[in-house]
């Protein structure tokens, strides 16, 4: 059903855990639909300099978020922006169509975290 | 070879031994059509003949009772459809539970389009349904009563009896789905006061694709698939003579064992071992439960990732999680115990038989504690 690579982000996943120092915090789904995806960020000079996440759900939730951070690690904001579902969904060689909102998720999770970077600039 | 711990035999078995034996004349020697009369064909009809005498004295049937079929799904479809067509005249109206398999909950569905009326029966926590609710439930145009005798997700056995009682007091048809139950407890349809009772051969050892429809004698239901007139001409089609004899074998040396004492004080063990895991539940009856079926919940973590972890480590297990399924909703058994949707999301079935050893369930006790805490620890939900 998941491809080998989805197998090796769930099973090994990269960035997992929470960053004290966090700027851009973004989190998405929700419990009752089985999938929550909760994305940190240090922002430094418009880059991505670190990201780690947590993520409650289906191995395809963990995947696509180990795959998305990975994606957007040491990239810049514009870059981070333009990361869309299907790249991370082709990145982990497909998902079975009833996951491909597992890869929706993850790009709107970077997105909130960056919108959450954002709006903390625009406050100080 | 890779370590294998099949905890999923209420998703299907392995064909018993006893199965397997009977099956071996039927493949390549005794292997003629049953309606034909030369001696190939009259040792198959023989085959079907012996396996229907051993299926009716398993569950304490009379000849002419038992009828076999594709599944339980087909024995669920023919129960439920014949019995609302046969009482339509007296009405349209006809009562089930919220704990159902799909193969009567999606049936009910379909004669509710066709303008029957159903009344489903809520479930308290443990999956027992309510027997004064029942009776209340009951009206002038009830034509059907259909409740399964134990479920399949969480284990509860369901009092069949006394429904049956009910039932028949106040001259209602009653039809349970024994799928899970069959060759796990013992099933007397006299005592069960049952109308109707579906089978299905592959959860007790038997093959996939066989079923049974128990009758009861005077229940005249009209034919569910026309043909060529076999099985008393309901159940037209060439029988399937090489899945009846595995089912009646299979069915009468699983009865013969019972009760599963052993499978019992192994399910015990398992689930006394993993309740230990913090914030875990045990779902379903304590005390009515199959003697297979340890059912749980781990807050915080998902389902499909518990199982794919657990896969991982040889381990074949079931959950009601939206993910492990198509859908995006949790088990309808699991909410209708009332489960919160993001508890539901974290359940496991682990379903044992008697080909499990104690090393078996030594081996998930030593790894499932390590899979929810890795799960949890990547879980936002979370907080020691």
């Amino acid at each position: 059903m998941y491809s080998d690579k989805v197998m090796d982000h769930f099973t090994n996943p990269r960035n997992v855990g929470e960053l004290v120092n966090a700027n851009g915090i973004g989190e998405v789904g929700n419990a009752k639909c089985g999938d929550i995806m909760k994305i940190y960020m240090k922002i430094e000079n418009d880059t991505i300099s670190d990201i780690r996440f947590k993520t409650f759900g289906c191995g395809a939730a963990v995947a696509t978020s180990s795959m998305a951070t990975e994606m957007v690690k040491g990239k810049t904001i514009q870059e981070a922006l333009d990361l869309t579902n299907k790249a991370v969904a082709e990145a982990l060689e497909g998902l079975p169509p009833e996951k491909l909102h597992c890869s929706v998720l993850a790009e709107e999770g970077i997105k909130a975290a960056i919108d959450y970077y954002y709006k903390r600039q625009d406050v100080q | 070879m890779k370590k294998l711990v099949y905890l999923d035999n209420a998703a299907t078995t392995k064909i018993s031994n006893a199965a397997r034996e009977a099956v071996l004349p039927y493949l390549s020697e005794s292997y003629g059509n049953p309606s034909s009369i030369y001696s190939i064909g009259r040792e198959a009809k023989k085959a079907v003949e012996n396996a229907r005498a051993v299926v009716v004295e398993a569950i304490g049937a009379t000849p002419g009772e038992v009828y076999f079929t594709s599944g339980g799904t087909e024995s669920d479809n023919w129960a439920i459809k014949s019995a609302a067509l046969y009482g339509k005249n007296k009405g349209k109206h006809i009562i089930s539970t919220a704990i159902e398999h799909p193969a009567v909950i999606n049936t009910l569905k379909s004669l509710e389009k066709n303008g029957y009326k159903v009344t489903i029966l809520g479930v308290n926590q443990h999956g027992q349904i309510d027997l004064n609710e029942l009776r209340d439930a009951i009206r002038n145009d009830t034509v059907l009563i259909t409740v399964m005798t134990a479920n399949n997700e969480i284990g509860t056995i369901l009092p069949i009896a006394e429904i049956g009682a009910i039932a028949r007091e106040r001259g209602v048809l009653f039809h349970t789905d024994a799928v899970q139950a069959a060759g796990h407890i013992p099933l007397s349809v006299s005592d069960m006061n049952v109308d109707m009772m579906s089978l299905s051969g592959h959860k007790f050892g038997g093959m996939k694709g066989t079923g049974v429809l128990y009758v009861k004698k005077g229940v005249r239901l009209p034919p569910f698939i026309h043909g060529g007139g076999q099985e008393r001409s309901l159940r037209s089609g060439t029988e399937n003579v090489i899945g009846i004899a595995a089912l009646a074998a299979a069915l009468s040396d699983a009865a013969s064992r019972l009760p599963l004492t052993d499978v019992v004080r192994k399910r015990d063990r398992l689930i006394a071992g993993l309740l230990k895991i913090p914030r875990s539940h045990l779902t379903g009856d304590p005390v009515n439960r199959l003697p297979g079926i340890a059912s749980f919940t781990f807050e915080c973590v998902e389902g499909e990732s518990v199982l794919l972890l657990l896969d991982g480590c040889g381990v074949c297990a079931s959950s009601g999680s939206a993910c492990s399924s198509a859908s995006l909703d949790p088990s309808h058994v699991l909410l209708a115990i009332g489960l919160p949707h993001e508890i539901a999301h974290g359940s496991l079935r682990l379903s044992l038989s008697e080909d499990n050893t104690d090393e078996d369930i030594d081996y998930v006790l030593e790894k499932l504690p390590g899979i929810i805490a890795k799960l949890r620890d990547m879980s936002p939900l979370w907080h020691e």
